[in-house]
């Protein structure tokens, strides 16, 4: 079967490069901890009180655990969106769903000044925070779906998704003007973007979810195939279309909404990680793309929260910042080395 | 097959098909019937917008009929499953294809898909059908070549070869001819009539190379303003219906070489 490559080489070679990361990511740090105790308190021979236990498994641990669930959700809900719009371009943030998302914590964190202090505590939670954001992604792709179907022009549905993301600026504009100092602090925290601070019970709901919406990726994967060769001859594999689109767009957005909901709306790492994927396994078979996608996305993401974190200092910078960083010249790179996306 | 008879595989009754809007019915062509047999290849034929892709289009369920039917092995499309239907009709359509970063052995093994489980993993059958497709299309040596660095004239006979490892009755082919030139139309239409007598697939496609169906096709469809004819190319023209065919201030059809010839 020599048509059936097995990219064994570089699967291997990702996954020692994802071990690699997750160790740099954990022992790098605020506080210098040697790498001898770091794999101590991972197997569990630490003292459990002893600070630097403490630091690794409720601090760092969870927070490597969070960018690798958000590297990879990202990168695959782009992988998705780039295949169901035939669109090299698409990804959750172009597509409005990182917006809607915006728009939904936008409502709950500084509308709860609009709906009176007696909802605000009721709202205020964190809890609200990633259903409103996930709702808010849910009810954009919904919305951009429904128009696919109606125009039949791709552009067109970018543009839409474009236009999302202006009305949610402006909504979020005049929420902001009736805010207070502290609400408006919340919202821009929040805006950008973080994997930390997430407590191993959130973590496991993040998890959940994310699980779920990975289960329904890869459910979608043969459809996803057909899918390449366009919507009609999609069809006449047998292929229920409607379902198919269904079922791709509500993973997207459980993985976008969630990912978007517990550390924020992260830029360029579902537009760029399945082009740089595409580069380095070049096919566009997604029984193959959908695990390799799951490693570079964690793989990046990894190497965006050690840089955000400036070792062995206090300062956090932004994360959406840096992942903006790396990602736009990449995506820039390979335009002009390639001179065209491969898609 | 125990029936060495003609039997039919795709049939149209009393079919008229268009497009439906909310307030109203446009009616492109109408009363079509035909019957298709086994192992023919079926040429239709017609001038631009008399509503050739429509009909295809209507064969492959892309658009519902208007009124009428359409049976393929006896059975009513409109009872069939998609999935069904997939195991019974494959198409080739002028529609480029999304993605050309795919290998030719991926893309013929999406044909495979009907028939593989949920996650499409191919089994030795699986991969014993794609081989024999691309040895019937004599395609072995692209095997491993991405899609786009084929040419058109390649392109073409790799989604013949995909329609192909579909392992359907009938295979339907919207202008499968265009974009090439001379050579390469005549090696298609003749590789499609090949194809029928080694295979026994019903083969129908829509082209715009009249002479060369007339002289390869067991059956026409011809598509006229007023009636839609289907019979053997030496009938249809000893019934003068080419002649009909086009206005006649620029071209005229020759009975006697069966083409078309450019008015002095």
């Amino acid at each position: 079967m020599s048509a059936q490559k097995t990219y064994r080489f570089q699967f291997i070679g990702l996954t020692i490069g994802l071990l690699v990361c997750f160790m740099v990511n954990i022992s790098l740090g605020s506080i210098h901890i040697p790498l001898k105790n770091i794999i101590a308190s991972l197997l569990g021979t630490n003292e459990v009180t002893s600070n630097w236990n403490v630091i690794i498994m409720d601090y760092r641990l969870p927070k490597a655990i969070t960018a690798i669930m958000v590297g990879s959700g990202l990168g695959i809900s782009g992988l998705l969106m780039q295949t169901l719009f035939r669109n090299p371009l698409a990804g959750p943030f172009v597509l409005g769903i990182s917006s809607g998302a915006s728009l939904g914590v936008a409502l709950v964190i500084l509308g709860s000044g609009l709906f009176g202090s007696l909802f605000a505590t009721a709202l205020m939670t964190k809890w609200s925070i990633v259903i409103a954001a996930s709702l808010g992604s849910f009810l954009v792709l919904l919305a951009v779906l429904a128009v696919s179907n109606k125009v039949r022009d791709t552009m067109a549905i970018l543009i839409i998704g474009l236009m999302f993301g202006s009305i949610t600026a402006a909504v979020v504009s005049v929420l902001s003007y009736f805010s207070s100092a502290e609400q408006l602090q919340q919202y821009i925290f929040w805006g950008f973007g973080s994997v930390s601070n997430l407590s191993w019970y959130e973590l496991l709901i993040f998890f959940g979810i994310y699980a779920v919406g990975l289960a329904l990726s890869i459910t979608s994967i043969k459809g996803l195939n057909s899918l390449l060769l366009g919507d009609n001859y999609a069809k006449s594999l047998g292929l229920n279309l409607k379902q198919s689109r269904l079922i791709i767009i509500l993973a997207t957005s459980l993985i976008a909404g969630t990912v978007t909901a517990f550390a924020g709306p992260i830029a360029f790492i579902g537009l760029a990680i399945p082009h740089v994927t595409r580069q380095i396994f070049k096919t566009t078979n997604h029984k193959i793309l959908l695990p390799a996608v799951f490693l570079c996305g964690a793989i990046v993401m990894l190497i965006c929260d050690t840089v955000a974190q400036v070792p062995n200092s206090d300062y956090t910078l932004p994360i959406n910042a840096i992942t903006a960083l790396v990602g736009a010249p990449v995506v820039i790179w390979l335009l002009v080395r390639q001179r065209k996306m491969m898609f | 097959m125990k029936t060495e008879a003609s039997h039919t595989i795709l049939a149209a009754k009393q079919l008229s098909i268009g497009y439906k809007t909310k307030k109203a019915e446009m009616v492109i062509a109408s009363n079509i019937n035909f019957e298709l047999q086994k192992g023919q290849l079926i040429g239709l034929v017609g001038a631009n917008g008399i509503g050739k892709s429509t009909l295809l289009r209507t064969l492959i369920q892309v658009q519902p009929e208007l009124s009428g039917s359409i049976s393929l092995n006896g059975k009513d499309l409109k009872t069939t499953s998609t999935l069904e239907l997939a195991k019974q009709l494959s198409i080739v359509l002028t529609e480029p294809l999304i993605s050309k970063n795919l290998s030719v052995f991926e893309l013929v093994a999406l044909g495979r898909h009907p028939y593989t489980n949920w996650i499409g993993n191919l089994t030795e059958v699986d991969i014993a059908i794609i081989n024999k497709s691309l040895d019937l299309i004599k395609i072995v040596d692209l095997k491993d070549k991405k899609c786009y660095e084929l040419s058109d004239g390649q392109l073409q006979k790799v989604m013949i070869a995909r329609a192909l490892a579909q392992d359907t009755d009938v295979i339907i082919l919207d202008e499968p001819t265009s974009h090439l030139d001379m050579y390469h139309k005549a090696y298609i239409l003749k590789l499609l009539q090949r194809l029928t007598k080694d295979t026994g697939k019903t083969i129908l496609f829509s082209s715009h190379e009249i002479d060369l169906a007339i002289q390869l096709c067991d059956t026409m469809i011809v598509m006229q303003k007023e009636k839609v004819v289907c019979n053997q190319p030496c009938q249809l023209i000893s019934e003068g219906i080419f002649e009909t065919l086009f206005p006649k201030d620029l071209i005229v059809f020759d009975e006697k070489t069966g083409s078309f010839r450019v008015t002095k």
